[in-house]
């Protein structure tokens, strides 16, 4: 079963069996986050510390629920009033908390590669909570637990990731998750903002939103990053909303239901329309739910020791 | 681990009186079933709870709610494990709130396992007493814990280990004692 994880990088290399028992776990952690008292006992001794080189609320708070929901002992330092100003590495930081004997380091880098360059160096068992544009495994496990809970099952279903796909660190978690499970992925949004390469992973893309949608069971709304107006990757907001914004008009000419998840922070009236958005039945605030839930599975997955026989 | 049979202690006949004997002393505890619940400890306590409450039922003409309990994320032997224990449902579909809970489970040895079930059904809500019902107690206890209710007492050595099996999951009622060469992975 779910032995075999000590980290958890990134999606890619993760098969089905291991992701199915991730979301299963989670699915039982749900439980508890509904009870009396959502909490358990189950990390109780082991010292978690949530190293945040970028801004993140929604990831740091939910890292942090889930830690306190397993009885973990939580430190959070984030980039801005720790040595990182004073010109400490990465290393340098990680090994110095380390050495206070902490067992495990949830860590959000803005550079690709991150988390696996601190496994490699470090004791503490490592979880990647987004490194760059590269992957944030996290969150599409959390993308995947709303998914089941919608389309039931993986296999042979499609998925429409739209938007900023070059700049997501969601797009290829979703790719290398959904595809082990069984499910096809397309890319959808402006050529600028869509990696040519991305075929080699077998995804296609396609520019034109009407099209993809009428092809998928399901998408994804990645965040326009707005403050990356400037750099030349779309004529302008108005112009990005009329062709890729998501509107009700749009899902309504389909004529079947699509499962609409967005990650966020989201952009009402960019990417996403607010009537999709708070439409009856949206499930992009469970998604958060499922994130702190998922996040004790991860969590409680990758803490266990073997054991050692006398 | 290999094993041989040594003994059959209870079969099918036994068994059924057994649970007829359970359900018997717990209802008269409880001086009839007002407030009465039974949460069975995974795996084999589920099946053996769902019996004793069928039991109650022809009894008393009323049937008492049941849940099934899983102590895995509240074991204190959690980090020693070999890999990690699967997380299975716990499903308890009532209020325990002032309930009268019985716990049950097949076998009750050091402890560790009903000390865990006590600290999680806390967690479930506050209920007005716990009991606990066991078919076979084995001695050997690490913790300082009892059974209220007990099919049967034995007493054996290192080596031996007791099997509980039931027709709901084992497709035979019986509880053999068993030579074992070793006994890692036994739990209570």
């Amino acid at each position: 079963m779910a032995e075999g994880i000590h980290n958890l990088l990134g999606m890619k290399g993760l098969n089905r069996e291991v992701i199915t028992t991730i979301l299963g776990t989670s699915a039982e952690f749900l439980k508890i986050l509904e009870r009396p008292i959502p909490k358990v006992p189950s990390l109780r001794g082991i010292t978690i510390a949530n190293v945040f080189f970028e801004n993140s609320t929604r990831t740091r708070i939910s890292f942090e629920l889930a830690e306190k929901r397993l009885s973990a002992d939580v430190i959070n330092i984030s980039a801005s009033g720790s040595s990182v100003y004073k010109g400490e590495t990465l290393l340098d930081t990680v090994r110095n908390i380390e050495a206070m004997r902490v067992d495990l380091v949830v860590i959000r880098h803005y550079a690709q590669g991150a988390s696996k360059f601190l496994s490699d160096r470090i004791e503490a068992k490592v979880v990647n909570a987004g490194d760059g544009s590269h992957e944030h495994p996290t969150q599409a496990l959390l993308d995947f637990m709303t998914l089941r809970q919608e389309l039931s099952e993986f296999e042979g279903k499609k998925v429409l990731l739209l938007g900023d796909v070059t700049h997501s660190r969601v797009a290829l978690s979703n790719i290398y998750g959904l595809q082990a499970l069984g499910a096809e992925v397309m890319v959808c949004g402006p050529s600028t903002l869509l990696p040519h390469s991305i075929s080699e992973l077998g995804v296609e893309s396609c520019y034109d939103l009407d099209e993809a949608l009428s092809w998928c069971d399901a998408v994804n709304v990645f965040r326009l990053q707005i403050e990356r107006q400037n750099d030349g990757f779309i004529p302008t907001l108005r112009d990005y909303q009329r062709k890729f914004g998501l509107t009700r008009q749009r899902l309504e000419k389909v004529g079947r239901k699509i499962t609409v998840l967005a990650p966020g922070p989201m952009n009402r009236g960019v990417e996403i329309d607010s009537d999709v958005a708070d439409a009856p039945g949206s499930v992009i605030l469970q998604q958060v739910t499922h994130g702190v839930a998922v996040r004790m599975a991860v969590l409680y997955l990758i803490s266990g020791k073997e054991r050692v026989d006398e | 681990m290999s094993e041989s049979l040594k003994h059959r202690l209870i079969d099918h006949a036994g068994m059924e009186r057994t649970i007829n004997r359970l359900a018997t002393e717990i209802v008269e505890d409880n001086h009839g079933v007002h407030n009465l619940a039974l949460i069975g400890i995974r795996t084999r306590g589920a099946p053996l709870a769902e019996r004793i409450a069928e039991k109650i039922q022809k009894l008393e003409g009323h049937k008492i709610p049941v849940g099934v309990l899983d102590i895995t994320l509240y074991r204190d032997d959690f980090m020693t494990s070999t890999g990690i224990p699967e997380v299975k449902a716990t499903e308890i579909p009532f209020d325990i709130h002032n309930m009268n809970l019985v716990l049950v489970d097949d076998v009750l040895y050091t402890g560790r396992t009903s000390r865990a079930a006590i600290e999680a059904i806390m967690d479930y809500g506050r209920p007005s007493i716990i009991r606990l019902a066991v078919l076979i107690d084995r001695g050997h206890r690490e913790m300082p814990i009892q059974g209220d209710f007990i099919g049967r007492k034995i007493n054996i050595s290192p080596g031996e280990a007791v099997k509980v099996k039931l027709t709901q999951i084992d497709d035979v009622d019986e509880v053999v004692i068993i030579e074992s060469a070793s006994t890692v992975g036994e739990t209570d």
